[in-house]
């Protein structure tokens, strides 16, 4: 079970997305892990075949107990996920990126030079395994010799000598987007029995809601029972531990963290005669957001003050070697999610803009996945949407600053000796003062204030 | 597009964007964002949904006409 954040102790299986004997690869998908704020998808740490699912759906384990077996390609079964270690040295107290145990033995390419696997889609061989198709024995068609599905159903269809294997239909493998899953939990539809209208056949919320009225006409079935996900916590459980997750982490914060603040104010208007000269030649769905400035500027920001971004253990800050801007997103129901964008301060603009909107929409459906939220190197919080000038925020430990944005707001400004009115965002830093001190921080914001009125390297 | 084609517009957009919003308690003085607790991503996708099913881009000048329930109506219906 990996820490999923640094105020996660125990979490639940939701669903295995794999089973014995299934090849995964390393950042495969593999189980829907609930904690206290969400579900999450959790990525395999390694490459191999699933020996031996340890933990059933629905479990409830502690962080650090080994979910499942996996088989390294010649090496002995890995214990998967690695475990967390003790409660104060979980998430990114340790290394930000899982890495698998020491006892793994480097990987070697198996007899047989290009190793096809090596290029070939997860999907495809997911559909090669089901098949009974052996990747090795394939010429692919795709570019620079890759197999593709296409390659792989070419070759079962060819060959009556390997009859595929059904397509496992056990009811954990159903596959079902978040909000199938919890409302076929509200209503007890068993998701085995619904058709599913989405991609690869998965159940979406529709298709679970079609499946009630028949349900009732046939009351015999009602028995069938319980659904074959395990519920998701519904929502006033999920409000309350939500609350008792952040508490317990912001206690720790406020507890162990001498935190000090500063605060500046940085003039928007070129920022947003840039953003809006941009816009007005964009189709909505690719223009830009106030919100996507700041904290591209945030985040290269703190690649020039490297001593806010990075994480504070051992009694020592050790920084960071990229920006993994975390992002604090407020949840409709209530409470929050802090995943990652990774490597922001390289990423341009526009991508930036699109990783954002794609995280708040995954946040919302319970959709992310667990390396996002366990990596964060520095954290922003913007809380100018909802209308306040200025935010001073909680540090999440083990990180060393949070950066906050207020609303974009028209004052009067001192211009050149004039008074103007002129639109500008109050930024403020909540920082470690283990890790670094106030001179620090406000060299921090005057870098952010540089940033802005250059939007045009941003 | 008639006044109750532009409010139903407004009314499948907001649900799709916040599914937790009775749209019966809404007034057409409603502030989209401010009363919905939209936030600026919410509003783009709002104005994203908008966009699609009228078929035209709505320029980010004219986001103010969407404030409220009865002016998005009144500028979705032309007026």
């Amino acid at each position: 079970m990996p820490a999923l954040g640094a105020d996660m102790d125990e979490g639940t299986v939701l669903e295995w997305l794999v089973k014995p004997g299934d090849e995964v690869r390393k950042g495969d998908v593999i189980a829907v892990i609930d904690t206290a704020k969400s579900a999450i998808d959790v990525e395999s740490f390694c490459t191999g075949t699933v020996e031996q699912l340890l933990i059933s759906v629905g479990e409830t384990v502690p962080v650090g107990t080994v979910l499942a077996m996996i088989a390294e390609p010649e090496a002995q079964p890995t214990a998967q996920p690695p475990p967390a270690g003790p409660a104060e040295h979980r998430g990114p107290e340790r290394p930000p990126r899982p890495k698998a145990p020491p006892r793994r033995k480097p990987k070697r390419v198996p007899a047989g030079a290009g190793h096809p696997a090596a290029t070939t889609s997860p999907l495809t061989r997911k559909r090669a395994h089901e098949l009974g198709v052996d990747l090795a024995k394939l010429r692919g068609t795709g570019p620079e010799g890759t197999i593709t599905r296409a390659d792989v159903e070419r070759a079962a269809a060819g060959s009556q000598a390997a009859p595929p294997k059904p397509p496992s239909r056990a009811p954990s493998r159903v596959r079902a987007t978040p909000r199938a899953r919890r409302l076929a939990a509200e209503l007890g539809v068993d998701l085995a029995g619904v058709t599913g209208s989405g991609p690869d056949g998965s159940v979406k919320e529709a298709d679970v809601r079609r499946a009630v009225p028949a349900r009732e006409a046939a009351p015999a079935r009602a028995a069938v029972q319980p659904a074959a996900a395990a519920a998701a916590r519904s929502g006033a459980e999920r409000v309350q531990s939500m609350r008792q997750a952040i508490g317990r982490l912001m206690a720790r914060s406020k507890r162990e963290i001498p935190h000090y603040y500063v605060g500046n104010t940085a003039d928007m208007t070129r920022a947003l005669e840039w953003m809006r000269e941009r816009n007005r030649e964009l189709e909505v769905s690719e223009r830009l957001v106030p919100a996507a400035l700041l904290l591209k500027a945030a985040a290269l920001a703190a690649r020039k003050v490297p001593d806010l971004n990075g994480y504070w253990r051992d009694d020592q800050f050790s920084p960071a070697d990229a920006v993994h801007l975390g992002l604090v997103i407020s949840l409709r129901g209530g409470g929050l999610l802090t995943p990652a964008i990774h490597n922001a301060a390289d990423l341009r603009l526009a991508e930036l803009m699109s990783q954002m909107r794609d995280l708040v929409i995954r946040a919302r459906a319970g959709r992310l996945r667990g390396s996002e939220l366990t990596d964060a190197t520095i954290t922003v919080t913007n809380l100018g949407d909802q209308g306040v000038e200025s935010v001073f925020g909680v540090i999440y430990p083990p990180q060393v600053a949070l950066v906050g944005f207020g609303k974009v707001t028209e004052r009067p400004v001192a211009v050149g000796g004039l008074i103007g009115v002129r639109p500008v965002v109050v930024t403020t830093l909540a920082a470690d003062h283990r890790a670094s001190d106030a001179m620090t921080g406000a060299r921090y914001l005057a870098e952010i204030s540089d940033l802005l009125q250059r939007p045009e390297e941003l | 597009m008639t006044p109750d084609q532009a409010r139903l517009l407004i009314e499948e957009a907001l649900a799709q964007i916040a599914p937790d919003v009775d749209i019966g308690t809404l007034t057409p003085d409603t502030d989209i964002r401010d009363d919905l607790g939209l936030d600026s991503l919410d509003f783009l996708r709002f104005v994203e949904i908008l966009s699609e099913r009228t078929g035209t881009q709505i320029a980010e000048d004219d986001y103010p006409q969407l404030a409220t329930l009865a002016s998005g109506i009144k500028w979705l219906a032309g007026g």
